[in-house]
């Protein structure tokens, strides 16, 4: 028997190694943005299974919205790092500083 | 040990050491290839839990599109990636310090967890009895959330006109197809005709 605590579990370390990512890869956009997705998954993952647990499709539909944001947000955030590519020919989040004013 | 078990945990492997390869590979195209195995991995997890239309979902979208939307911009972009990873291992410490720090708070909070007595009657939508997962899905999508799913729908669009906004360009130099241009286009101020005697020439 599968238990609840297993898919919390398995979210649990997902979301720390998301984290991680965030923190290893400081310079590599690319990278932090699949970081971000993978926190996302971690939360759709606990999501679901306390909603299969619970018998309770709220939070399943909530998995959806969170689909759908993380899909916009990849999609503009990429659009970001391409416009920067080409104003500045790095992907380099310290450079990005040069924006502020 | 049962197959759902031994499903279970060859999934939750393959979301873990795809997360956890996405994040130290050091060729982007293996971290985007590895984000995918996640993916595929987090729907099997899904399957498992009954929820197929997620699991569904999980592959259509991100596997189908936000991954090949990363792998794009990898291959497209001509960055020197060895140079961004130079430094990772100064960054590892202090990241290696934080995970297992918020391993441990999550690992206190499972530690001590239990649900609390009204959770059954607090539910917000029950499964109607003899309704699969998608039916059910539909049901209250359609219905109770059916402004959400319309606000939903609302975001991808400012999100898909705002991508185009940002990445589209006009470079000077190329020769773009005018269609007004062409249908303005007047046969008398485009051609003249001349009535050449024959054996005279122009």
């Amino acid at each position: 028997m599968i238990g609840l605590e297993h898919y919390l579990t398995v979210a649990a370390v997902l979301f720390v190694i998301g984290i991680f990512g965030l923190f290893l890869n400081r310079k590599n956009v690319i990278i932090l943005l699949m970081s971000i997705e993978l926190i996302l998954l971690s939360v759709n993952i606990n999501f679901v299974a306390f909603s299969s647990y619970l018998d309770d499709m709220a939070g399943q539909v909530f998995t959806l919205f969170i689909l759908t944001v993380a899909a916009a947000e990849a999609a503009i955030g990429l659009a970001i790092l391409v416009v920067f590519f080409r104003n500045r020919g790095t992907i380099d989040v310290e450079d990005v500083n040069v924006m502020k004013g | 040990m049962s197959v759902a078990l031994l499903a279970f945990y060859l999934f939750a492997a393959g979301v873990l050491t795809g997360g956890l390869f996405t994040v130290l590979s050091r060729n982007p195209v293996h971290s985007v290839l590895f984000l995918i195995l996640a993916f595929f991995s987090a729907s099997g997890l899904f399957v498992l839990l009954g929820a197929e239309f997620i699991a569904m979902l999980l592959l259509i979208v991100y596997v189908g599109a936000v991954a090949v939307l990363f792998l794009f911009v990898v291959m497209m972009l001509d960055v020197d990636f060895a140079e961004l990873k130079g430094n990772m291992a100064q960054f590892l410490p202090a990241g290696l310090a934080i995970a297992v720090v918020l391993l441990l708070v999550l690992g206190l909070a499972f530690g001590d967890w239990h649900m609390s007595e009204g959770v059954s009657a607090a539910r917000a939508a029950v499964t109607p009895e003899g309704t699969d997962n998608t039916a059910a899905l539909g049901l209250l999508l359609y219905d109770q959330y059916f402004m959400i799913f319309q606000l939903a729908g609302l975001i991808l669009l400012v999100a898909m006109i705002g991508a185009i906004v940002l990445t589209l360009r006009h470079r000077d130099g190329i020769k773009r197809q005018d269609v007004l241009q062409q249908m303005w286009r007047d046969p008398k101020d485009a051609m003249e005709l001349k009535d050449v005697k024959p054996g005279q020439g122009l």
